[in-house]
């Protein structure tokens, strides 16, 4: 049985100019200790959906629509706020893009570390401050004593994300969930927390939902991937297979814009235009005035994801034409 | 820790001379003579001269400024030409009323100003919101001085329920001295509570939609700890600033309530005395004051280390 199971989920926000949909029916599960790895461009609605599965959308403006986010047998749309304050922690953590802003300024990074532990378990102060540098120990933090009273402030970007994702393991979470958790640290820190991550993913065998908008952290990390376009999922797929034989001409699209090192130099190439505001998308297929492969029966039905091999789904009416015309030497 | 202290003390130095320089050439500018003053009106122009002599107040400007702060370096603050005591005495004596009804007056602006904030914050845009922000409006609308003759008007003539003026000391009587300043500390709190709470209430909205909340609320704290002890600790940092402003505004507010209320505070010691061109006791007595405030002033830097880390470790 899946571990988190998603089904149908819409979730919507009251704006100025009526009410707009940042995710649409969106449907997936996660299984115990799978890396499910999340890409789309910046307003594609991942942050978003991991949010709604936390419950941590300000509400008003968001709205659930509709659509259920299974946990544990539990459907988290419609717990109170009181009863998801226990799942996340011990159930569900999560780890942010801004290791910068996202610790709290005035407090210690030990303290905050332990407060976590304190709001689901009942432990002895000498084994709350053991269990805390532990944490910092595990999450290859130096001298980890020593740093449970420093703040924030005296942490580089690098550690504060270490700081984090310990935060987010204090309670021996089932599922992580890390949005976009290395945009903000330079190259070589980035490898340093993906790596960490796998290797707690291996240590504890914790799920992870990795949200990304870099097709390399995806292909390093992820088991399966899941592709996001104007707040639905456009393509699905095991990760070797993704980028082995992509469906979805916007994940071809993402995939140009890797450099790639089989290529004599690398093939950089965007794809033309940019994503609509939710308040202006197109009818019918949403990456529609961005493909090249457009029909006009695009336009006449909003595409439905649809499996096309083992495990792997994408939402385009023109796969076929669009293979036929991949195949032709250009 | 204390390098910070002793920093500031030595920076408010140059403060306390400047306004020390101030008062004393403002007290000569205006016209009137203290001499003057006291002979009476039926004094002769010799007897008023000979007055003046006595006082020194016949030597030339610079001469006088050169005694004057050659007793200061000797601690010595003058005597009152009025009251023909030491200045320091008079100050001392009189200071403590001020400060008891200021210190309640800042008791009532953190209570209403901070709850009216915070409430107002997490139900923004709720009617709670709308209220605790007309009140607010009131409270900096309405000048104190109207709002104190209000107060008596309506509590002291009509119902009775407290003096109309008039004064308990503390070591008297305590419950007379809080009837006593009931009103005075309310007409004196309200305008700095509605400041206060508007601060508040922008601020608190500021530090909830900050990441380092998000994340608090994604470690399943409850929401009382999330709201009173993650967002109010950074909310308190720039609210103590406001504070410190707060507590100078309130006691120079004090001089108003003091002269409505008949309460014999500093305010009331310096209004005689400025009337009266009591050139000694206005300089010594303006001098002690702003001393005071400087070392508020301190007190509030301290405790801005105490509140904020990131100050501390510089
Ligand atoms: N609080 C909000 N109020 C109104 N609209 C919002 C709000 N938060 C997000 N949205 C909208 O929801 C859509 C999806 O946003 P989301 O933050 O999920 O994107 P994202 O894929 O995480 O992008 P990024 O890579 O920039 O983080 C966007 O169009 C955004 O404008
Ligand atoms: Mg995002």
């Amino acid at each position: 049985m899946s571990l988190l199971e998603i089904r149908n989920l819409t979730t919507a926000f009251g704006t100025e100019s009526g009410q707009v949909t940042a995710i649409e029916d969106i449907s997936f599960g996660i299984e115990p200790g799978e890396i499910l790895g999340i890409v789309g461009e910046s307003g594609s609605g991942k942050s978003v959906t991991a949010l709604t599965v936390m419950g941590l959308l300000p509400r008003p403006p968001a709205k659930i629509l509709s659509g259920s986010v299974m946990f544990d047998g539990q459907d988290l749309t419609k717990l109170s706020e009181r009863q998801l304050q226990k799942i996340r922690g011990p159930g569900i953590a999560m780890i942010f893009q801004e290791p910068m802003t996202s610790l709290n300024p005035v407090f210690r990074i030990g303290e905050q570390i332990m407060e976590t532990i304190r709001a689901h378990e009942r432990l002895s102060p000498r084994a709350l401050r053991d269990r805390a540098v532990q944490l910092l120990a595990k999450v290859g933090i130096p001298s980890p004593e020593r740093r449970m009273d420093d703040y924030p402030h005296q942490l580089s970007g690098g550690q504060r994300q270490r700081v984090m994702i310990a935060i987010a393991l204090a309670c021996n979470p089932r599922l992580l969930i890390a949005d976009e958790p290395t945009t903000a640290l330079d190259v070589t820190i980035q490898a340093q927390i993906l790596d960490l991550l796998m290797d707690l993913r291996d240590e504890l065998g914790m799920a992870i939902m990795i949200i990304t908008h870099n097709m390399g952290v995806v292909a390093e990390t992820a088991d399966r991937v899941l592709v996001m376009y104007a707040g639905r999922i456009v393509e699905q797929s095991p990760v070797e297979r993704l980028f082995d034989a992509p469906l979805h001409p916007y994940t071809r699209g993402l995939l140009d814009c890797v450099p790639s090192l089989e290529h004599d130099r690398p093939r950089l190439v965007a794809i033309p235009g940019s994503l609509p505001e939710p308040a202006r998308r197109p009818s019918g297929c949403r990456f529609r005035p961005r493909c090249a492969h457009a029909a006009p029966a695009c336009a006449e039905t909003l595409p439905i994801l649809a499996e096309r091999a083992p495990a792997h789904a994408a939402a385009c009416i023109r796969l076929p034409e669009i293979a036929a015309a991949m195949a032709e030497p250009a | 820790m204390m390098g910070v202290a002793l920093r500031r003390l030595a920076s408010a130095l140059p403060v306390l001379l400047l306004v020390s320089l101030i008062t004393f050439g403002m007290m000569r500018l205006i016209p009137g003579d203290p001499a003057a003053a006291i002979a009476g009106l039926s004094a002769t122009p010799q007897q008023v001269a000979q007055i003046r002599a006595d006082l020194g107040l016949d030597q030339p400007f610079l001469q006088q400024l050169v005694h004057w702060y050659g007793g200061l370096l000797q601690g010595d603050l003058g005597r009152s030409i009025l009251m023909g005591r030491g200045v320091f005495a008079v100050t001392m004596e009189r200071l403590p009323v001020t400060l008891g009804l200021s210190a309640y007056a800042l008791v009532l602006t953190l209570l209403i100003g901070l709850l009216c904030g915070i409430a107002a914050a997490l139900k923004q845009n709720t009617i709670i919101d709308q209220l605790a922000m007309v009140f607010a409006m009131i409270g900096i609308s309405v000048p104190s001085f109207f709002l104190g003759l209000v107060m008596i008007i309506v509590f002291a003539v009509h119902l009775g329920w407290l003096p109309t003026g008039g004064y308990v000391p503390f070591a008297q009587d305590p419950w007379g001295w809080f009837r006593s300043v009931t009103m005075p500390a309310i007409s004196l709190a309200l305008l700095q509570a509605g400041l206060l709470a508007r601060i508040t209430r922008s601020t608190m909205l500021e530090v909830m939609r900050q990441d380092y909340i998000r994340t608090a609320r994604a470690k399943g704290l409850p929401y009382h700890q999330v709201v009173f002890r993650h967002a109010l600790a950074n909310a308190l940092i720039p609210i103590t600033t406001v504070v410190g402003i707060i507590i100078s505004l309130l006691l120079s507010g004090a001089v108003v309530t003091e002269a409505l209320f008949s309460i014999p505070g500093i305010g009331q010691l310096l209004t005689q005395a400025v009337l009266n061109r009591d050139y000694p006791m206005v300089q010594g007595g303006l001098l002690l004051v702003t001393g005071f405030l400087v070392l508020v002033n301190i007190g509030i830097d301290l405790l801005y280390a105490v509140l904020d880390p990131r100050v501390r470790y510089e």
